[in-house]
């Protein structure tokens, strides 16, 4: 049941982004009672996912800066 | 000091997205931000003989679309014609009455700041994948931005699913280290 903190960060991870299963989940948060130094982490990764998703972050999609750099070489 | 030079064949990878969080925080429109971006890298390739190198580029580039930014209000605005003389307090109809103290911000209300912070904070973390290191940074951004599925991923970049995780798991930790003094 214990499991090594190296695997519990990355179940922690996967459950920023909701790809953990239950019975990682149950082994992350039994972890996570007995190992402060987890339990920090966790705290701070599911505040750093809300704050990604806070800032609404958008980007460019690949095709546009394409688009971008080809109008550059135009130019120069 | 040393000085900067300018590198615009690497603009569009390093600075395209930083610029583009910028602007459309401030037009609220992705079409019109790209445009806005755009524009920039053109304007910035046209004077590029100007830049004295005594900033860092992308603190140039965003000057110039600060102008493009204004220019692209003033055009707007030009557009409406004349600006309207309201002498009401209010715009709304229906409001009861129309007097100035009803129209006071409310001291206990944090909205404006709310929107002015989320800007700066889209900006901070886009600042943050920057320095991560490339292949953390790709995976970093398909996953959470571009909300793309593990197994894309994986396929896109040739990774297996472990790789991924790993990755992620580096540059979620890199990203808490460099928001931590202000965000955390």
């Amino acid at each position: 049941m214990m499991i090594s903190c190296k695997k519990a960060v990355i179940i922690c991870d996967k459950a920023q982004y909701k790809e953990a299963s239950l019975w990682e989940r149950m082994k992350l948060n039994y972890h996570l009672l007995l190992c402060k130094t987890c339990a920090n982490h966790s705290k701070n990764n599911v505040k750093l996912t809300s704050l990604c998703n806070q800032a609404r972050l958008s980007i460019l999609s690949d095709e546009e800066k394409k688009k971008m750099k080809e109008l550059f070489t135009k130019v120069e | 000091m040393e000085t900067n030079n300018l590198n615009p064949d690497k603009w569009v990878d390093l600075y395209a997205d930083y610029l583009f969080n910028y602007a459309v925080t401030r037009v609220s429109d992705a079409e019109i931000a790209k445009d806005l971006v755009q524009d920039t890298f053109i304007a910035g390739l046209k004077s590029a003989k100007k830049f004295k190198g005594d900033a860092a580029e992308r603190t140039w580039l965003i000057a110039i679309l600060k102008r493009k930014v204004i220019d692209h209000y003033r055009k707007i605005n030009s557009k409406k014609g004349k600006a309207e003389v309201r002498m009401s307090y209010s715009s709304q109809t229906d409001a009861e009455g129309d007097w100035i103290e009803e129209r006071i911000a409310d001291p206990n209300s944090n909205f404006e700041n709310d929107t002015l912070e989320n800007e700066e904070l889209g900006l901070a973390i886009q600042n943050c994948i920057s320095k991560l290191p490339k292949k953390q940074a790709q995976v970093f951004t398909m996953k959470t931005i571009e909300g793309m599925e593990t197994e894309d991923i994986c396929n896109t970049l040739g990774i297996n699913a472990s790789n991924l995780w790993v990755m992620i798991h580096r540059a979620r930790t890199g990203l808490m280290n460099c928001l931590n003094q202000n965000w955390f």
